[in-house]
């Protein structure tokens, strides 16, 4: 479904990612992992469109995508998350949901001002849709609250929501399990699961969480240095002693978790 | 009182919302750049420069000194006004809105100096220093002050119009798009918007305010010149008023408006009469004055006086 080639980004002398290449199938929810520092972040905003790549190439279902602009891509049905949250922190967590839908007849300046009808039918598909998100994330009841007054694991559900609102074909997790509590992490791990499984989303998944990636991951690719080290099962990974070498840097380290 | 005495504060109260009136429309305009959007507009002066000497050049009759002779009605002078600062404001916007809030604001600052600077000194087209004049006032052919008070009115319903639209506008998912690239852009980049269209966007609908304020001026006061144009009174004085009004709030915007506008025109009252030893210093005393009030009001309302609702898509709100 998505495939990187011979991906390259250097900053300065610093190569961040390197020759790296790798495929999603379609369906599937992937893993990405790696040491910090292995250029998964910056794969990533290549991928999403938020940096253009040195070298390489990049294809969406047989589409060149390499350089487009983030906003292209979203409405070829990629969407990303940000490792940090990125919310309209003034704004309510139900209109941080309504932002997001594309082909909104409201946006247009003219629309807004002069066709109200067309502006209001879709302004409620829009609002019934981000209430269905909301009321599977959960979150009902901070419709009204501002994004910015919510915690971080809130933020971090808000981040999938605004990825739901966009009707994607494949979601870029950055870290969706940073510095979520156990039991909020466990519901977003379902979350995930379901919306895998129920509308058919792609995944692809950047997490340090081994015990996430090991119950909703297969495949998992491993990163380390900018480009691809190995693949598989997290099983065959999680005991292939070059990815314990490039997590640890040892040579007789026991097995990570 | 005599009745002399109050015909004269009549007349000057006219004057008073006249200008506070074309105030209120920098600050609309203002507030879609900066209030809603977060752009930082610091060449306000350029584009009410702008449509000041193209309504100016439209309607007055042929003269030696400068372009003209085209006659054409006011309301096609402010017209053009509007679409001239829009085509520019769209060329500022494709050349520097990319560039973050500060370093846009410096890139405005220049800009708008340059307008004013060109504007000075192509004298075939302007006169230079000296102006233009005799620039018709519409209800000219009333008697005073029936052709003063029509003109306020003018002002105040361009005023209302403007206020019902942007209001209607911020209301809209176009408001609400425009909020949410003030308030993150890359999650917005990410939701699919041409970040940089709808930035170019509101940077031009904010700009072409500022343009008619320039036209509805040169028309009051009949005669434009590079002094009118002065950042001090525009600019500077445009962003306070919307600071202290209500940033993102339209009314705030026309409330900051009108009332830092009474408070500069009566301060003028107030150091007119100082001591003839002080009076040379009455021009700063008024910045300082105008300076503490922003700093009282900063501190004790920091998001203005009447602060920006969000509200829009309350669930209970069907």
């Amino acid at each position: 479904m998505l495939s990187v080639e011979n991906l390259a980004k250097n900053f300065g002398g610093v190569a961040a990612v390197n020759q790296c290449s790798f495929n999603i199938e379609e369906n599937s929810i992937t893993g990405l992992i790696g040491p910090n520092g292995a250029g998964k972040t910056t794969t990533f905003n290549m991928i999403a469109g938020a940096m253009r790549p040195t070298s390489g190439r990049i294809t969406f279902n047989g589409i060149d995508i390499t350089g487009k602009p983030a906003h292209e891509l979203f409405h070829l049905g990629i969407m990303r998350t940000f490792q940090i949250p990125q919310e309209f922190s003034a704004m309510s967590v139900l209109e941080n949901l309504m932002t997001v839908p594309g082909s909104q007849p409201g946006e247009n300046l003219l629309h807004a001002l002069f066709s109200s009808q067309k502006v209001r039918l879709r302004e409620q598909q829009i609002r019934q849709r981000a209430l269905e998100v909301l009321e599977f994330l959960r979150l009902t009841d901070l419709a009204d609250e501002l994004a910015g007054n919510l915690s971080g694991g809130q933020k971090k559900l808000l981040e999938l929501g605004r990825a739901m609102m966009a009707e994607p074909k494949i979601v870029l997790l950055d870290e969706p399990g940073a510095g979520v509590n156990p039991t909020l992490l466990g519901n977003l791990a379902d979350m995930i699961e379901r919306l895998n499984r129920e509308r058919s989303y792609t995944f692809c998944i950047i997490e340090h969480n081994m015990d996430m990636i090991a119950r909703l991951c297969e495949p998992v690719i491993v990163m380390a240095e900018g480009s691809v080290l190995t693949q598989g099962s997290m099983e065959a990974v999680r005991t292939d002693a070059r990815v314990l070498d490039a997590y640890l840097g040892g040579d007789d380290t026991p097995e990570i978790n | 009182m005599d009745a002399a005495q109050a015909y004269g504060y009549m007349l000057y109260l006219v004057s008073l919302i006249t200008i506070g009136g074309i105030y209120a429309l920098m600050c609309l305009g203002l507030n879609i750049q900066w209030g809603f959007t977060g752009l930082f507009n610091a060449g306000i002066a350029g584009f009410f420069a702008i449509g000041a000497y193209v309504s100016a050049i439209l309607t007055t009759d042929g003269s030696p000194f400068h372009l003209g002779g085209f006659g054409l009605p006011v309301a096609f002078g402010l017209v053009g006004a509007m679409v001239v600062t829009a085509v520019v404001a769209w060329l500022v916007g494709l050349l520097c809105i990319r560039l973050r809030s500060d370093y846009l604001a410096i890139a405005t600052i220049g800009i708008g100096e340059i307008f004013r600077l060109i504007l000075k000194n192509e004298i075939w087209a302007t006169n230079g220093a000296r102006g233009i004049a005799k620039i018709p006032l519409p209800f000219e052919t009333l008697a005073e002050p029936w052709n003063k008070i029509g003109f306020m009115l003018l002002v105040l319903a361009i005023v209302v119009a403007f206020y019902f639209l942007i209001e209607r506008a911020r209301l809209a998912p176009w408001g609400r798009l425009m909020t949410a690239i003030r308030e993150n852009e890359h999650a917005a980049r990410a939701a699919g918007k041409n970040v940089e269209r709808f930035r170019v966007e509101a940077f031009i609908c904010g700009s072409v305010l500022m343009g008619l304020a320039g036209g509805l001026t040169a028309h009051y006061i009949k005669f434009i010149g590079p002094g009118a144009t002065e950042p001090l009174t525009t600019t500077f004085l445009v962003w306070v008023m919307l600071i202290v009004g209500g940033s993102g709030n339209n009314r705030g915007a026309i409330l900051g408006a009108f009332m830092m506008w009474t408070i500069w025109s009566f301060s003028e009252v107030l150091t007119s009469r100082l001591p003839e030893e002080l009076a040379i210093k009455a021009a700063y005393f008024r910045i300082f004055l105008i300076g503490l009030l922003l700093q009282v009001v900063l501190q004790r309302y920091a998001g203005g006086i009447l602060p920006e609702r969000r509200l829009v898509s309350v669930t209970n709100k069907k």
